[in-house]
């Protein structure tokens, strides 16, 4: 190597340093929402140098491919980014996902190929090429079966596949097989395409039988295995850059599954063995009576407008029908209307509310709702007693107290919001129909509690005409 | 990769897991997604990887996978910094209504 390349190349190093560096200071910043957008542009800034440093690397060849997938790249990204309806945010976050993962899994492999054609075999590049075909290729169709099913394409219950636990057993160790096999002889490259199209299958099996409110679980999952596919690819390449960014990713979405397991009172296991609020539903019910035999307090928008017109201090507790119904417009004008006539208004956010982490916040901050009124479940669980409302739009097992003190309960020892403590609560629901949980809501039972029955936006709609004529 | 290589580089993964951890256990909830889909965008950094397999890798099969790979990474990383920033745009306090 004459001195000249090498300068080259450590220039590209240094580059590379930077970027990461950039990477860890962008996550940094996202530790307010006041510093977060720059923090975004800083870590964005940092993958452009990242680019441009590989780009005019001396290694490259051929340029036309490269812009042609630049070009095709940036335009769908861009569209997207754009167009995207902030409800669905969770399948474009799921769907992204899965090209990450499937563009690391490509890069391992056309690595390997490579590596074949050179003819220098290197055992910790077979290896860490299976990791990255394995993981991306999972990852790829799982994200596929995510946004499926969060955009209403595949079924959103559960879809149990009979003896499925032992097919994907059987599939992983024969995905296994193919990959020791391709780790001994990389020349077999019949076994990488068998490993990664076991892989693809796995992906599909594993998602299907999740039921649509464990996507968050999901989604986090996802999330983490795309940057741990990144960093396998790293390790492939033998690039530091692309095992830091990877692990941030890879660490990051593992914490968010963390803190959506615990919000669920569930083990990783118990939410990827799917079927959740299925199987359950007939042999754990509520003792005793059923739905129809218990009374419950039902309410129309001028007495749910009197009950709010005169509180002081209104928690409002968001769920996944507030997404569904694109509620959270008319909720926050509502608020506003609250706030004119002297009332504290604040919003108790649940972790896992909605089909991501975060997707309360970001619907709400839409339509424009200081992120200083959202707070936490720990934040706000105790101010519920002293709350005069608390309106529930579309959330159910967040807010069941059963989940308090019925042992036989599926969703028991589940953090839940304290809705039952607050002096009144108005429920907006579609209908008396249990949640994902396939269990009955204690709360809509209870004296305090008034059901305000309908669509969330129609019914908040209604609210705000009865309310100015209060 | 030299047995010395490879260990550089698992230290670097250990390490950077580590600061992954610290920090984004400060993230607050209300910035969880912007975190998933700015992080998402970071995964995206295998674009790079894919840049090489374009430019370097030769044949018909090398050309494919490399515009597959650079088009999917390039996907990852424009759409997600973009729609992160979409999103960041619209977070505020309530004090600034006023200015």
């Amino acid at each position: 190597m004459d001195s000249a390349s090498q300068v080259f190349d450590n220039v590209t190093v240094a580059a590379y340093i930077v970027a990461s560096v950039m990477f860890i200071m962008g996550l940094l910043w996202l530790r307010s929402p006041e510093t977060a957008r720059a923090g975004n542009r800083l870590s964005a800034l940092g993958m452009l140098i990242a680019v441009v440093f590989t780009v005019i690397d001396r290694d490259i060849v051929s340029y036309e491919w490269i812009i042609i997938g630049f070009v095709v790249g940036a335009l769908i990204g861009a569209v997207a980014a754009r167009q995207v309806q902030l409800t669905a945010m969770p399948q474009m976050v799921a769907i992204f996902n899965g090209f990450g993962g499937a563009a690391s899994a490509v890069v391992a492999a056309a690595q390997i190929l490579h590596q074949n054609d050179s003819g220098d075999v290197d055992p910790v590049v077979s290896v860490t090429v299976a990791l990255s075909v394995l993981i991306g290729s999972l990852t790829f169709t799982g994200s596929l079966i995510a946004f499926g099913k969060l955009q209403g394409i595949v079924a959103t219950q559960p879809v149990l596949i009979p003896l499925r636990h032992v097919v994907v057993v059987v599939m992983g160790v024969g995905a296994l097989a193919m990959a020791g096999l391709m780790i001994i002889d990389p020349s077999l490259e019949w076994a990488l395409v068998a490993m990664a199209l076991i892989a693809l299958i796995v992906g599909v099996l594993i998602v299907i039988p999740i039921g649509g409110a464990d996507m968050p679980v999901v989604i986090a999952l996802l999330n983490s295995y795309s940057g741990l596919a990144a960093a396998a690819t790293g390790f492939v390449i033998d690039n530091a850059m692309l095992i830091i960014a990877g692990s941030l990713v890879g660490a990051s979405g593992l914490i968010l599954t963390r803190i959506m397991t615990r919000a669920m009172n569930r083990s990783l296991a118990n939410v990827m063995f799917g079927g959740f609020g299925v199987a359950d539903s007939t042999g754990v019910g509520v003792p005793g009576a059923s739905a129809e035999d218990r009374p419950v307090r039902s309410v129309n928008a001028a007495e749910a407008a009197i009950v709010l017109g005169y509180a002081n201090s209104v928690i409002f507790v968001p769920g996944y029908g507030l997404a569904v119904a694109q509620a959270q417009h008319q909720v926050r004008d509502l608020a506003d209307m609250l706030k004119e006539r002297g009332a504290a208004v604040r919003y108790a956010i649940h972790p896992v509310a909605g089909r991501m982490p975060g997707h309360m916040n970001v619907l709400l901050a839409e339509a424009d709702v200081p992120y200083d009124e959202l707070k936490d479940l720990d934040e706000i669980n105790d101010d519920f007693r002293r709350a005069d409302v608390a309106v529930v739009v579309g959330a159910n097992d967040v807010t069941n107290p059963a989940a308090r003190t019925d042992r036989s309960s599926p969703i028991y020892g589940m953090p839940i919001l304290n809705v039952d403590q607050a002096r009144s609560a108005i429920v907006m629901k579609r209908s008396m129909a249990s949640g994902f949980a396939g269990v009955e809501n204690e709360l809509f039972h209870l004296e305090n509690t008034m059901m305000f029955f309908g669509d969330a936006r129609a019914s908040v709609e209604d609210l705000i005409t009865e309310m100015k004529e209060l | 990769m030299s047995i010395e290589e490879l260990l550089v580089a698992v230290t670097v993964f250990v390490l950077a897991i580590f600061v992954g951890y610290l920090t984004i256990t400060r993230v607050p909830p209300t910035l969880h997604t912007p975190l998933m889909s700015g992080s998402n965008a970071i995964s995206g950094i295998v674009i790079v990887g894919a840049i090489v397999v374009a430019g370097t890798v030769g044949g018909l099969l090398g050309a494919i996978l490399g515009v597959v790979a650079v088009t999917l990474a390039t996907i990852n990383v424009v759409g997600g910094y973009l729609v992160t920033d979409r999103m960041l745009r619209m977070f505020h306090r309530s004090d600034d209504d006023r200015q």
